[in-house]
This record gives structure tokens, C-alpha cells and sequence, in this order.
């Protein structure tokens, strides 16, 4: 089975290329290029290297949210359009899990987190190999969110490039608890999709249309329209 | 257009710069094998005009569906196609991006070229696919996002000699139907309401001295101002005399410009373009003047004045003929410029 695996959800960029659960070939990076100039070319490039044409692909995972909102479609539309012109599979991972599984081995609470501005981020929390999520993914403070880590009184793994936007906090708040993942486990990999997914039932390719990012957040202009409605029934 | 003695031209063409999600399958530039657009009206219209982010989030929902069909209605397999065409630009960023992708993606698995097309060449080469185009060509595109005079010597050469300089003819059309309390989008509206009045408010042409250059906005305000007096001195307006008013200002200023430029540049034919030359007024205007100066005008059909795939795939007909070829890193360019290929 192999497995093409696309990561677009925030600023870096991971595609890989899984063979029978083997990695043949990944790239990740974090040059902050748009995904729409990148994606395709590193696709192709990744294939050839690897000696491999698109018809061998025989299932996409991708990571469809939550993040960037042009990020995620970007990486979706992609995933869903190749899936649908092969007929095969596309199977949609939480980008915060991607993310937190680079700290899988943790012993204690991994906590994946994006900024998401005005003092709010996306996150969600596991506990070790993420066999259990603690903290479901939501659009949330970063101060509800610090609250209910210091509740949980266990060691907390933050991992993402946007925690140290609030690193300070972090720490007045769980003191010694905190974690910070190295460097090297900051960006998400796309072969971290791929292993999330490749022992999981495969949705069917009669899905593939319905396929769509997991936003969290309806748009703006919709959160108005209906409060403007509400107010207007009352 | 060239000969294809050798075998057929057909290309899969995708449209998604602005509400519509639409894709369709031309053959040699002329024939309409399919053509399917998912319009958005109906989700915008809660808005009173195009959110971006909401537009981008309903293209990523019908994109393989649309293209999908179109290749169902064709009875077509990708094996079947010469080349992936998509727009380029201009439109809105995030819209562009969902069709360039899906065009991209499917052009890389089923190893076809795939061919960028400005968005405004693709509305003037709807016309081609109702009669052959004749040269010099002058060509009136007006819409929600253009108003332009183009002209053209030959395929694929552009010389936009006339713009708006602030708003575009639909994007007035939209505020003053706000401002007359219609529904989104106004242009409809405001033409019906414009043939059934009697009688008309006065309203001020910019003519913009001898340039081809447009302008709409200082209309809108006197739209506006008369609304806003009227309130004032608590008198009710009669929405079809400022309709009628309205469109008869922007109607005139079309065709006398257009008619102008017909004749500096001697062109041998005529066409408008784009959604509002679906309008009845404008077309009615525009084909009295062309027919008693001998100089053949055409309008297309209403379904390709609006948004669609098809304008984009008979352009992109031309475009492959002449070599143009595009990049799996093709990016949406939201202000992209009519160039000539």
C-alpha cells in the first residue's frame, strides 16, 4: 500500500511518500512559501525520486484542520482532487494530532497548539502514545486553555512553533509541569499522518466529495448573520 | 482559429474567481460539449453581496462534483482530453486557489497539460463560441468586478483602451439596488424595474472628457444624495424612476464610449461581455447603435455572460493552440493583467 501524505494546515509545508509502512521519502519545511506555488511541484518531485507514478498511490492522508484556513484547503483540495481522479481513498487527520504525535513519547499530557490571535489558539491535549485524548481539539483562550492543563496536575508537552508566542504564560501558570518539544519535534511531518491512519478502516471513494477542512470556526460574516437573525426573532 | 486536422482540441476548463464553482469541456474552441456551474446566490444572497470566506468554503465543497459532472454530461474520460485549463485571475485569491489546485491535482494524475487563463478573456472568448470572432474586435466587458473596453487585432492580442477608474458598472448596480432595497444581486432587479417605469429621475453622466476611461462612483452618490434628500424633506422616492433614471445614465455612457471607440479603430465587429451585458437595457442600446452603423455586434447567450467554465475553455482553446503552457506551481494572481499571449 502507499500512501502520499500532504500537510498544508499552517506556515510549514510536509509531503511524504509511506511504502507498506515504510518511509521512502519526506520533506518537510518551514520557509513560509504558499503552499499553492509548493505543494504540487514537491509532489511530483517526491514521486520521482522515489520512482513512483500518481496512479501508484493507493490512499491520501491529509491534514484537514483545524489552522489556516487557505492553508487547509489548499492542502485539501489537492488531496481531495487526486484521491478523486484516482478513485482512491482520502483520509483526513486533525492537524493538531499530526503535530502532537512528534511528542507521542512523552510521559505525561502532549499539548499541540496554533495560534489562532487575540489571545485564543487552537488546541488539543493527549496523553502518552495519544491513547486517550484529554483535551478535545477546540477554538479556545489560552487561559481556559492553561486552566484546565493545571487542573489535570501532570507534566504538559507543548509542542508547536506557536507555543513560544505564549511561553511566558505557560510557565507562570504550570511552573515546573511545562514542557517545551526540541526544535527538531516543532514542525508537523506528513509520515506522521500517514501513520496515524494507514491501520485504520479507509473511508470509502464514494466520500471523496463530501470532504471538506475542519474549520472550527464558522466564517465571520455567518457568525453576524446569525446573531442578526436570532436578535431579529426575539 | 488553426486547423485541427490532426485531432480534436478538447479541454477541461474550471472557473472558481468569484461565487460560482463552475467546470466545463470545449471541443476546438467553438462546441460546448458540457458545461456546469454550482452557483452560490442563494448562500451570498444572506449577505447582500460575495463574502470571500465563504465563497472559497462552498468551492472546496462542489469542486470534484462540478468537475465531475461535466465529464459525465460529456461522457468523457480524462484519456479523452488534450489539455486542463483553469483562471488564473483576476477574482478573489481564496476562490482562485480552490480551482487552481483541483486543476493542478488533476492535470499532474492524468499527465495533461494544464493552461492559466485571464478571467476577462475568457468572458470576451464567450463570444467565440457563438460565431467566429472578426478582427479588429473591440469588446465591452462590464461585471460585477470589470468595466473595459478591449481591442483586439488579432487572437490573443489585448489593448485594454478604456477602464473604470473606481467602481465597476455591476459593482453600481449592486449599491444602488441596496440603496433601492432590492435583493443581492441588483442588476436584475434594477432592469426590470427600469423598463416598467414611465417616467425617469435625472441623474449625471461622467464622460471623462474624450478618454475611454469609466467612472461610476459620483453616479452611485447621486443616487445616494437623492435618496438621503428625499428622506429628509420626508418625501417617499419611487424606486422605478431612480431605476430607470440609473440605468438609462450608465446605458448611455456605455454605448456612446463603445460606439465611440468602434469607430476611431474601425473594427469589424463588436462584442460585449460579461454579467451585465445580460442586462436587457444595455443590450437593446448597444444593438440599435451597431445595427445603424453596419458594424456587427454580438452579445452572448445570458448562461455565458454570467460566470462559467465554458468562456474559460474556448479561450484556453486559442491559448493551447498558440503554445501557452502553465506550471504545476501556479498561484492565483488576484489582480492579474490582460496581456496579449
Amino acid at each position: 500500500m502507499i500512501w502520499l501524505g500532504i500537510e498544508t494546515s499552517n506556515a510549514p509545508l510536509s509531503i511524504a511518500v509511506v511504502k507498506d509502512g515504510q518511509v521512502l521519502i519526506e520533506i518537510v519545511q518551514n520557509l513560509k512559501l504558499t503552499h499553492s506555488v509548493t505543494v504540487m511541484p514537491t509532489i511530483q518531485e517526491l514521486l520521482e525520486k522515489v520512482n513512483l507514478k500518481p496512479s501508484d498511490i493507493d490512499g491520501i492522508a491529509v491534514s484537514e484542520g483545524p489552522g489556516s484556513y487557505t492553508g487547509l484547503r489548499i492542502g485539501v483540495t489537492v488531496a481531495k482532487t487526486i484521491a478523486w481522479s484516482l478513485k482512491k481513498p482520502v483520509v483526513g487527520v486533525s492537524s493538531l494530532k499530526v503535530l502532537a504525535a512528534n511528542a507521542q513519547l512523552f510521559n505525561g499530557i502532549i499539548c499541540s497548539l496554533f495560534d489562532a490571535r487575540r489571545q485564543n489558539v487552537y488546541a488539543a491535549s493527549y496523553t502518552e502514545n495519544l491513547s486517550e485524548t484529554v483535551i478535545e481539539e477546540q477554538h479556545i483562550s489560552i487561559d481556559e486553555l492553561l486552566e484546565k492543563l493545571k487542573e489535570m496536575s501532570k507534566p504538559v508537552m507543548f509542542v508547536g512553533l506557536d507555543v513560544a508566542i505564549f511561553k511566558e504564560k505557560i510557565v507562570e501558570c504550570l511552573g515546573e509541569l511545562a514542557y517545551f518539544a526540541p526544535t527538531s519535534l516543532q514542525l508537523p511531518r506528513a509520515s506522521k499522518l500517514i501513520e496515524l491512519v494507514q491501520n485504520e478502516p479507509l473511508p470509502s471513494v464514494e466520500e471523496i466529495h463530501s470532504f471538506v477542512p475542519k474549520y472550527h470556526r464558522i466564517a465571520q460574516a455567518e457568525a453576524e448573520w446569525i446573531k442578526e437573525q436570532k436578535r431579529g426573532n426575539q | 482559429m488553426g486547423e485541427f486536422t490532426m485531432k480534436d482540441t478538447i479541454i477541461l476548463a474550471i472557473e472558481t474567481s468569484c461565487d460560482e464553482t463552475a467546470a466545463a469541456i470545449i471541443r476546438n474552441g467553438t462546441e460546448i460539449i458540457s458545461n456546469v456551474v454550482a452557483s452560490q446566490i442563494e448562500s451570498q444572497k444572506r449577505f447582500g453581496g460575495v463574502v470571500p470566506e465563504i465563497a472559497s468554503r462552498h468551492h472546496v465543497e462542489q469542486i470534484t462534483i462540478v468537475i465531475e459532472e461535466a465529464l459525465e454530461k460529456a461522457n468523457m474520460q480524462p484519456s479523452d482530453l488534450t489539455a486542463v485549463a483553469v483562471t488564473e485571475g483576476p477574482g478573489l485569491v481564496g476562490a482562485l486557489l480552490i480551482g487552481i489546485n483541483a486543476a493542478k491535482a488533476f492535470a499532474f494524475v492524468h499527465n495533461l497539460p494544464i493552461i492559466g487563463v485571464h478571467h476577462i478573456a475568457g468572458h470576451i472568448y464567450a463570444n467565440a463560441l457563438v460565431q467566429p470572432m472578426q478582427f479588429p474586435l473591440l469588446a465591452l466587458v462590464v461585471s460585477g468586478g470589470h468595466t473595459e473596453l478591449v481591442l483586439m487585432k488579432e487572437h490573443g492580442s489585448f489593448e485594454v483602451i478604456g477602464e473604470t477608474r473606481d467602481d465597476a458598472a455591476g459593482e453600481a448596480y449592486d449599491k444602488v439596488a441596496r440603496v433601492l432595497n432590492m435583493p443581492y444581486p441588483g442588476g436584475p432587479h434594477i432592469d426590470r424595474l427600469a423598463h416598467e417605469a414611465d417616467e425617469a429621475v435625472e441623474f449625471p453622466r461622467a464622460w471623462l472628457e474624450d478618454s475611454y476611461d469609466f467612472s461610476f462612483s459620483g453616479l452611485k452618490s447621486a443616487v445616494i444624495n437623492y435618496k438621503h434628500n428625499m428622506d429628509q424633506r420626508g418625501e417617499e422616492i419611487n424606486p422605478a424612476h431612480v431605476a430607470r433614471g440609473f440605468q438609462e445614465s450608465v446605458v448611455e455612457v456605455l454605448t456612446t464610449k463603445t460606439l465611440r471607440a468602434a469607430k476611431e479603430y474601425n473594427v469589424k465587429q463588436v462584442i460585449a461581455a460579461g454579467g451585465v451585458s445580460a442586462n436587457k437595457g444595455l443590450r437593446t442600446s448597444l444593438e440599435q447603435v451597431f445595427e445603424q452603423e453596419g458594424i456587427a455586434f454580438t452579445v452572448p447567450p445570458l448562461k455565458l455572460c454570467t460566470d462559467n467554465a465554458a468562456m474559460i475553455g474556448a479561450a484556453a482553446s486559442y491559448m493551447y493552440e498558440a503554445g501557452v503552457r502553465g506550471e504545476l506551481s501556479m498561484n492565483g494572481v488576484p489582480g492579474k493583467e490582460l496581456k496579449s499571449w
